[in-house]
């Protein structure tokens, strides 16, 4: 029950409380984001203010190849990690179930690592495990063969995240009642059997769950990609949020950057809105 | 049929320790590498490598600066969630719904979409090259005002409905009832915290151009290029510290990625 006066109280009450997270939201991520939003109107520098040019970024997106190109490169990249990473994670989680106590542990532990190490220290591990002594990022020969590029960033992006995934999918293969699997194993049904009518059905909630998590991480990619490029020839390995960079701090084009950082936020939103729609429907 | 069993089961065995060691191989060879390394085909001291890598460079610096961000970082966002979870799920003010909106809402947004614009922030408030320029776009973690929010839901009003009556404040009642209740909660989320914002690359290697000043994930891109197998050490040593919070907490780990991921544990 809400008398006025109580909520007169509250109001009271609340307002320390809330107020340094509000401060802290306003000034770090409502104000940014509106600035955003006006800057993409323009055609600023990164620091100096420019012009109102209404739609022209917008429009101009559109006849940009390196944009195109940016998000061409970011949706292979997608492609290469989430439904691998998500595969890998459901096939690993159910080789971890079966074990028990300590050796449950160390196989989980050696799946997971990966995920907590920073990511400059993986992408030095496989540079120098893959490329030799002192190799920081791609070789040459690698770098001239800009089809290569993705794919291993791709892989090492798998090794360094599947550990996730399969967390995620223990936890839910963990609700799955046993004696589904016994009635099934009474009535002839072999593993695959098993694995067709129990465990990908009941396991498809988390598989949907892991997908969409996957798929809004990856879109954002940059500092993998970046760390095995650096220096070396971007262009054919550019992804969005490493264009969003290139223009703001190495072009010095704020007013454009900010329009392609609108572009990702819409494309992330979208995804998220769509996803949530799919797994609605499928449920 | 026993004996079918038996054989899938060795199969399934088999499939495990094969994708294990393909998965720990990559790492087991680096650190290989760097305690047992090599130079032209002549043995080096391991140890060495180690200590010119810790000693040798400016790492300590680099490990101060990430442990003061990443800290700093962890105990502001426990902080300040906290008490905004607490008002959202126990008071009733003037625009709160809004608020919980907003908090959901701003989910979707992803950060790196705000590069541009956080570095025109902290430029104008002359935070380039500063802890703090590092630390504060970081504070922007709407899970942990979520995961408060839904804990403190749950906690049984009988619990908080004495003391009350007795008198005491709303902070009060947050400090010494629903964030011990939520203990575990508490350190599941600052473990999670901590480890982002440890690991965190864009925006740090954004807004520190000096290398004194760097966080150590940053960095270690600097002194590999002229330690030869120590810079890999040094990239070993950059992510040890996670690996050992994991190794040590690693039922903590476990149930933080899950609450993030909005599967209660």
């Amino acid at each position: 029950m809400t008398t006025p006066l109580k909520k007169k109280l509250d109001n009271r009450a609340a307002l320390p409380l809330v107020a340094p997270f509000v401060i802290v939201y306003a000034a770090l991520f409502l104000y940014p984001t509106l600035q955003m939003l006006a800057m993409s109107l323009t055609d600023g520098q990164l620091i100096l203010p420019g012009e109102w040019v209404g739609l022209s970024n917008y429009l101009k997106l559109f006849r940009d190849w390196r944009f195109g190109n940016s998000v061409a490169n970011t949706a292979y990249f997608v492609a290469l990690t989430v439904v691998p990473g998500t595969l890998l994670g459901l096939g690993f989680a159910m080789l971890v179930v079966r074990l028990k106590g300590f050796w449950q542990a160390v196989v989980l532990a050696v799946f997971f690592l990966p995920y907590i190490l920073p990511v400059t220290t993986v992408t030095s591990i496989w540079t120098w495990f893959v490329y030799g002594p002192g190799q920081l990022v791609l070789p040459d020969r690698v770098l001239g063969r800009p089809p290569f590029v993705l794919p291993i960033a791709a892989t090492i992006t798998v090794w360094w995240t599947v550990g996730f995934n399969v967390l995620l999918f223990m936890a839910g293969l963990k609700n799955i009642p046993t004696e589904l699997y016994e009635a099934a194993r009474l009535d002839g049904a072999g593993r695959w059997m098993q694995f067709r009518a129990i465990t990908w059905p009941l396991i498809w909630p988390v598989t949907a769950l892991v997908l969409t998590i996957q798929l809004i991480m990856q879109i954002k990619v940059f500092d993998q990609v970046y760390l095995l490029v650096q220096g070396g020839r971007v262009d054919a390995s550019m992804v969005l949020v490493q264009y969003i960079y290139t223009l703001a701090f190495q072009r010095n084009q704020g007013g454009y950057a900010a329009t392609v950082a609108v572009a990702l936020f819409v494309i992330v939103a979208a995804v998220s809105v769509l996803q949530f729609q799919l797994l609605r429907a499928r449920k | 049929m026993i004996r079918r069993l038996n054989f899938a089961g060795l199969v399934l065995a088999l499939l495990t320790v094969v994708a294990a060691v393909a998965w720990a191989f990559p790492l087991v060879w680096a650190i290989l590498t760097t305690v047992a390394p090599e130079a032209d085909g002549t043995p080096l001291d391991g140890l060495a490598v180690y200590a010119n890598a810790l000693f040798g460079t400016p790492i300590g610096l680099w490990y101060l600066n990430s442990l003061v961000t990443s800290g700093t970082v962890t105990l502001v966002v426990i902080a300040i969630s906290a008490a905004a979870g607490y008002a959202i799920s126990q008071l009733e003010f003037w625009g709160r719904k809004a608020l919980w909106y907003l908090i959901l809402a701003s989910f979707m947004i992803p950060v790196q979409a705000l590069i541009v614009n956080h570095f025109l922030l902290m430029n104008s408030w002359k935070l380039i090259n500063s802890w703090a320029g590092v630390i504060l776009p970081q504070l922007i973690a709407p899970i942990a005002v979520i995961v408060y929010k839904q804990f403190f839901d749950s906690v049984p009003k009988e619990l908080s409905e004495a003391a009350r009556v007795d008198g005491a404040s709303h902070a009060r009642l947050l400090w010494s009832i629903y964030l011990p209740v939520n203990w575990g909660v508490t350190a599941a989320l600052a473990i999670i915290v901590f480890i982002g914002a440890w690991n965190a690359f864009l925006w740090p290697f954004l807004v520190v151009t000096k290398e004194p000043l760097m966080n150590v994930t940053v960095a270690i891109g600097q002194v590999e290029q002229y330690l030869g197998v120590g810079g890999l050490a040094a990239a070993l040593l950059a992510g040890l510290p996670v690996a050992l919070v994991y190794l040590v907490f690693q039922k903590k780990v476990t149930e933080a990625i899950m609450l993030s991921s909005g599967i209660k544990g």
